[in-house]
């Protein structure tokens, strides 16, 4: 059925008619919504609650975009993807924005034909592995069978890897999320292999997570970064400075409780980038409150980040790679000048 | 008559009220327009790729794979290329659907026997057995065996040795196997010479038969041919005994053959889910040979065996095995659902090969193209062995 998801986002590419190309903006204006391709399932990224809801820092991000073009959160609509499928549907124009913790690479932005905006997640990919399997690092794998996703970048790097230490594995490569952990759980695999942040989901919700450690080596950069269309230089920036807006708050100290306030700073940093004097949401097509209303109803990226990832989440994770420049991170905004 | 027909040649009928031409002219403008519907599209797709400076074309396939595939028949890596890494998952796919299709026609037989079997346990048995497996999805089976197979079978470590050399654990099933030899070839060649002589020894017999009437025992000395020669061979060439024997490494079975879970699972769920179906068939083909053909055939002191083999199979074939091909075209498109469960099938490795060189109209072309061909060469096949059971008209 896979297949035949993917066979009609082909035939849409094919029907995609030779139109004249209107904006993305003024696509998604008229819409009403902007349709945001997410994972169907990985903790604190963008995964469902019991009630339906989604939720993650890629939700949040989307959430950024829609807050940004329309001054409200909710007119996003959700569009799961699998690994295999996000390209095509974002291609194909059944999505106006990918956030689905995608690694930009050369080849997407070059033959697949998207452009990644600045990565929301600095990610790399490591190994989970049993507490009883008595391997402390991952020149230890030799001989191991390695539980995959398919159509990742993390299929082609865990082949890079042991190739490059000339050690003998066996890959076992199934299709969804909830499956592979299971097999992983089960033992049918020695190791699981993905983005960090991604095991440190799938530990959180192994049957005794404490029996579970990830490997020090991270064996390859994984940016993650929200993807759009070539050829839409306005979309692109929008969706470029949403991110961009959620790092420069977090710099300039402003989070979603303390924003009306700062409506009445005197830094003209601060009452530029809140639309107080105005420009930004023009020179973007945007309102002149588009930061605003990111801050206000979605917060900063330090705020998105605890929320979802942090360590009062069950995931656990650090800011690491992804704090603040200013605090040995790589999070580094463009200024908004 | 002359007098209509020269009449008829006179009044010349517009060709657009000749049914003849009306017809032809129809299928011309239907050609066409499938001709101009299908440039629009590929010329569309094209446009459209270019603008969005999206690479066409099959020129990846010489590109390095860069992936691993988890079990193959042919030496691969991931240094080989994308049509390397494709070529491996379409053997995969052969191979699961071949031995799959064998192992469903023998237990589909079974079970469609079973179920007009006069034996009360055993027919209902049969009946409930395909009534269950008909009605659940066979994606939920596969997960099921797949299932089955990783939560309740140990590890490696503590895998289970149900007979000498053959291990059970999670990590699949790991048999002894003879070492390779060079006397492995002559057995081959001399099953393959049994072969010929077997097929000429039918004949023979049966042209025997045909004059005088004397029954040679055909099957006996076809098996002790086709078991024998090979067994002299190895014997002549000094009878190797050297085995493989699957040991312990570090986390798997090292040496031996393993099969992979994955594997297991799939081709368990493929034929049970597909024997419940062909049993089916099997059932509806001998009862639509009638009663009196079976009372004839006794009636003439023919006995049971020679009853089945010379007068209902020959007629109850031809009503199974046009619905068989179709069973069998399920079976190997089922195979694709492989992916759900892991196994390097075809479907498996296009998705990797779309995924990296996002190349998905290539890909899904080839998809396509590749159960195309799948399928109708199985149904050549079938249609030929359709055609020498066919009733011959005298």
């Amino acid at each position: 059925m896979k297949v035949f998801k993917c066979f009609t986002m082909v035939l849409m590419l094919l029907a995609v008619g030779s139109m004249a190309v209107a904006g993305t903006l003024d696509e998604v204006r008229a819409k009403g919504v902007v349709t945001a391709g997410v994972n169907p399932g990985v903790a604190g990224f963008s995964m469902p609650d019991e009630k339906g809801v989604w939720k993650g820092l890629d939700v949040d991000t989307a959430k950024a975009i829609a807050a940004a073009v329309f001054g409200d959160v909710n007119k996003v609509k959700y569009v799961a993807l699998t690994a295999v499928q996000r390209l095509p549907a974002l291609q194909s124009k059944e999505v106006d924005v990918l956030c689905r913790n995608t690694t930009a690479t050369l080849t997407r932005e070059t033959v697949n034909g998207l452009n990644f905006v600045h990565p929301n997640y600095y990610d790399g990919q490591g190994f989970l592995i049993s507490n009883k399997k008595k391997v402390k690092t991952a020149k230890g794998l030799k001989g191991a069978t390695v539980c995959t996703l398919p159509g990742t970048t993390t299929e082609m790097n865990a082949a890079d890897y042991f190739r490059k230490n000339a050690m003998p594995w066996k890959p076992v490569v199934i299709e969804s999320n909830a499956e592979l952990n299971k097999a992983f759980f089960a033992g049918r695999c020695d190791v699981l292999t993905s983005d960090a942040s991604q095991l440190a989901a799938v530990r959180s919700v192994a049957p005794n997570p404490d029996d579970y450690i990830i490997l020090p080596e991270i064996i390859s950069k994984e940016p993650l970064a929200p993807a759009v269309r070539h050829g839409d230089d306005q979309w692109y920036d929008i969706v470029n400075w949403t991110v961009m807006a959620l790092i420069e708050a977090e710099e300039l100290g402003i989070t979603s409780s303390n924003v009306d306030e700062m409506l009445k700073s005197t830094d003209p940093q601060i009452q530029r980038f809140l639309g107080v004097n105005p420009g930004f949401g023009k020179a973007l097509g945007l309102d002149e409150k588009w930061a605003y209303n990111i801050i206000k109803q979605v917060g900063n990226y330090g705020e998105i980040f605890d929320r979802n990832v942090g360590p009062k989440t069950p995931l656990k994770l650090d800011r690491g790679l992804n704090n603040l420049w200013t605090k040995g991170g790589l999070m580094y905004a463009i200024p908004f000048r | 008559m002359k007098d209509f027909k020269d009449s008829a040649a006179r009044e010349k009928v517009p060709f657009w009220l000749d049914p003849k031409k009306r017809a032809i002219l129809f299928q011309l403008m239907t050609f066409a327009m499938v001709g101009l519907l299908a440039y629009y599209l590929t010329s569309n797709t094209l446009i459209n790729l270019e603008k969005q400076s999206i690479a066409t074309g099959f020129s990846f396939l010489q590109k390095e794979s860069s992936f691993e595939i988890g079990e193959s028949l042919i030496p691969y890596s991931a240094a080989n290329t994308y049509a390397r890494a494709l070529l491996v998952g379409a053997l995969n796919t052969i191979k699961v659907a071949f031995i799959g299709i064998v192992l469903t026609i023998i237990l589909g037989t079974i079970i469609g026997m079973a179920r007009l079997s006069t034996n009360w346990l055993l027919s209902k048995l049969a009946a409930i057995y395909i009534e269950f497996m008909q009605d659940i999805p066979i994606l939920l089976q596969l997960f099921f065996w797949y299932a089955i197979f990783y939560e309740t079978l140990p590890s490696s470590q503590e895998a289970l040795n149900p007979g000498a050399g053959i291990y059970l654990s999670n990590r699949g099933v790991a048999f002894t196997i003879p070492e390779p030899h060079p006397a492995h070839l002559y057995m081959l060649l001399a099953f393959l010479v049994g072969c010929v002589i077997v097929y000429l020894i039918r004949r023979w017999a049966r042209k025997r038969q045909e004059k005088t009437g004397q029954i040679f025992p055909v099957f006996l000395v076809s098996m002790g041919i086709l078991v024998g020669f090979p067994l002299l061979t190895w014997w002549v060439l000094g009878a190797p005994l050297k085995m493989n024997v699957p040991k312990l490494g570090g986390f798997n079975f090292e040496g031996g053959l393993t099969v992979s879970p994955e594997f297991i699972a799939l081709l368990l769920g493929l034929v049970l889910y597909t024997a419940a179906f062909v049993a089916e068939v099997v059932r509806a083909g001998i009862q639509s040979v009638s009663k009196g053909q079976r009372e004839a055939a006794m009636s003439i002191g023919l006995r049971p065996v020679p009853v089945l083999n010379l007068v209902i199979l020959p007629q109850a074939l031809r009503v199974i095995v046009p619905p068989l091909t179709s069973q069998m075209l399920n079976l190997t498109k089922n195979s694709s659902l492989a992916v759900a469960i892991g196994y390097p099938d075809f479907v498996s490795v296009a998705n990797t090969t779309i995924n990296q060189t996002g190349q998905s109209i290539e890909g899904v072309a080839l998809i396509m193209a590749v159960y195309l061909f799948f399928s109708l060469s199985t149904s050549v096949f079938m249609n030929w062995y359709n055609k020498r059971v066919a009733l011959v008209e005298r």
